[in-house]
């Protein structure tokens, strides 16, 4: 199946970052009197803290096909891309093959391949001399149930 | 107490830039001659390493070498700034993590300040580090120059991208090495030494950086400036120039274009300078200003019959400044009334906002203008915050809802890394 490259978390300007804010409180805060809880209160949650360690290494891309189809990763889904870790076996990843931005699975041993998750699907191998040109590692799969047009 | 730790700075730079951003999402291009084209797709602005080793020049109208294009298949792209600003960000952002201080000097090159942060012996090692790290993180290959001076730095990163034994990291702490690098290179290539001020040094025997370093400084100082006098001292190790980590605040903003095709009606002339004014009204309020004096100017192009030439222009100063760009348009449009002449086919326009004030410090004059009205701030910053989200977009209805004078980029890569939509077509 073939990714293509959609955009970047906007966590990295402080100024254009997009939360998704989900106030975590332990009481309900009435008018009138200070609430006891307030001392209690903490952080809302942020998406980018829970899927982004490094915005500037973070890409996104998005899924076409079904060649990941056992590995959870359905056509259409949005794909999180972290290139500050470095690949290792098993790890999904996005790999230019080919002239082409693929998702796969990659395997670094007994040899080099890029594996797809889905048995209509063969395994690439790559042989030694060939520079295999990793993109980065998947980390987070982000599948809208009700897609927004 | 600050301690008297000698400078090391490094110059960070990326390797063609515009190219390798291009190249980032399409590994098809890898090995392939890729150049990007200046606005309206006229000249040459990026060159890739293959199409430099073609011969491609930077600056070449892109008519002029059709030729070359077909023979070699060079692909071809408009300049795609929004890729490439927030690819530089992302450089930046990583290489911040990474030096205790540092200066952005353009959109593809940093100065740090790697002061006390390895020690001699380990600085190679730390720029090799640094360059690994920007290449893996943000996909964009950079190279270093490691010196004591800005200027040595410098000449130490074109080291370090001219030379390939060097693998992209110069080290130029050492005298001995200074010396080396500087009686190769031509006194042109020091940064700050242009054509005019080279051709003089020649004409006094001085040709190369090194010869330069070794000139008599007062000598110097008295022929040219005290500017280049300062570059010789740093050519000689000698640390004159500190970062400039907040960057000089603007004294002017230039909103202008040459047009996509001719414009010859007055209307679709007040379109173009509404929405050069209304651009140019919103960095003026990044910057926290106010103008006073607002220019406008129309051309036509200055390649054809002398008959059919024609520019002009003209500025006023407002009775007060103003950030308002209701008032800053209407300043426009008055402005273009006087310069305006039938008959005339125009190629660019331009509006100037100048003379700048803090937007906290008015000075109100005698009689009530209306200029800054209750509630503009709030109006203006809220017409901003609305721009900056993709959707829904507020501008002037004198901007023109579709124009056909905007900018020709007819080989506009996607947004690949700004825009949810901006989808490659993969197979």
């Amino acid at each position: 199946m073939s990714v293509s490259l959609i955009g970047h978390s906007s966590a990295l300007a402080s100024t254009k970052v997009k939360y998704l804010k989900i106030p975590f409180f332990f009481e309900h805060v009435s008018a009138g009197f200070p609430s006891p809880a307030q001392d209690y209160v903490e952080q809302t949650l942020d998406l980018n803290e829970l899927c982004i360690k490094h915005p500037e290494a973070t890409f996104f891309v998005r899924v076409q096909g079904d060649s990941m189809l056992e590995a959870g990763i359905l056509h259409g889904d949005v794909l999180l891309i972290d290139r500050s870790i470095d690949a290792k076996h098993d790890d999904i990843v996005i790999a230019g093959l080919y002239g082409e931005l693929t998702v796969k699975q990659l395997e670094l041993k007994p040899v080099v391949r890029l594996v797809p998750r889905n048995k209509a699907y063969h395994a690439i191998d790559i042989p030694e001399e060939a520079e295999l040109n990793i993109f980065g590692v998947v980390t987070s799969v982000i599948r809208n149930l009700r897609p927004q047009c | 107490m600050r301690c008297q730790m000698k400078p090391v700075f490094a110059l960070v730079d990326c390797n063609n830039f515009y190219t390798s951003c291009e190249k980032l999402f399409r590994p098809d291009l890898k090995d392939r001659p890729v150049i990007v084209l200046s606005n309206n797709d006229g000249c040459v602005v990026a060159r890739s390493r293959e199409a430099k080793a073609l011969g491609i020049k930077m600056g070449r109208p892109v008519f002029k070498i059709q030729q070359e294009i077909l023979q070699h298949g060079i692909v071809t792209f408009s300049s795609n700034y929004a890729l490439y600003a927030d690819l530089s960000s992302r450089v930046m952002s990583t290489l911040e993590h990474l030096a205790p201080r540092m200066e952005i000097y353009s959109i593809d090159e940093a100065f740090l300040d790697l002061t006390g942060v390895a020690s001699a012996d380990c600085l190679l090692e730390y720029g090799q580090q640094v360059c690994a790290k920007v290449g893996a993180w943000t996909g964009i290959a950079v190279c270093a120059g490691i010196a004591p001076s800005k200027t040595l730095a410098k000449l130490a990163n074109y080291a370090a991208k001219h030379f390939p034994a060097t693998k992209g990291v110069v080290d130029l702490c050492q005298p001995k090495r200074q010396k080396r690098l500087m009686a190769l290179l031509p006194v042109a290539e020091v940064w700050g030494i242009g054509p005019r001020i080279s051709k003089r040094l020649q004409t006094m025997g001085i040709f190369s950086a090194l010869d330069l370093a070794q000139a008599n400084p007062k000598q110097i100082r008295n022929l040219f400036s005290v500017v280049v006098e300062r570059t010789l001292f740093e050519l000689n190790g000698e640390s004159c120039l500190d970062l400039e980590e907040i960057p000089p605040s603007k004294k002017q903003i230039i909103c202008s274009r040459t047009f996509g095709s001719r414009i010859t009606t007055r209307q679709a002339m007040e379109q173009v300078i509404c929405a050069y004014t209304a651009r140019a009204s919103v960095k003026l309020r990044e910057e926290k200003q106010s103008a006073k004096r607002l220019a406008v100017f129309i051309r036509t192009s200055p390649f054809i019959a002398q008959d059919q030439r024609y520019s002009n222009a003209a500025s006023a100063e407002l009775i007060e400044a103003s950030d308002d760009s209701r008032d800053l348009i209407a300043q426009a449009m008055s402005l273009l009334q006087g310069i305006w002449r039938d008959g005339f086919r125009y190629a660019k326009a331009g509006v100037m906002l100048s003379d700048f004030r803090s937007a906290s410090m008015r000075q109100t004059c005698l009689f009530e203008t209306g200029l800054n009205r209750t509630g503009s701030h709030a109006l203006m910053t809220v017409m901003d915050k609305i721009n900056q989200k993709s959707k829904g977009k507020v501008f002037f209805a004198g901007q023109g809802i579709k124009t056909n004078w905007a900018m020709k980029r007819q080989r506009l890569s996607p947004a690949y890394t700004t825009r949810w939509t901006d989808i490659p077509l993969v197979k």
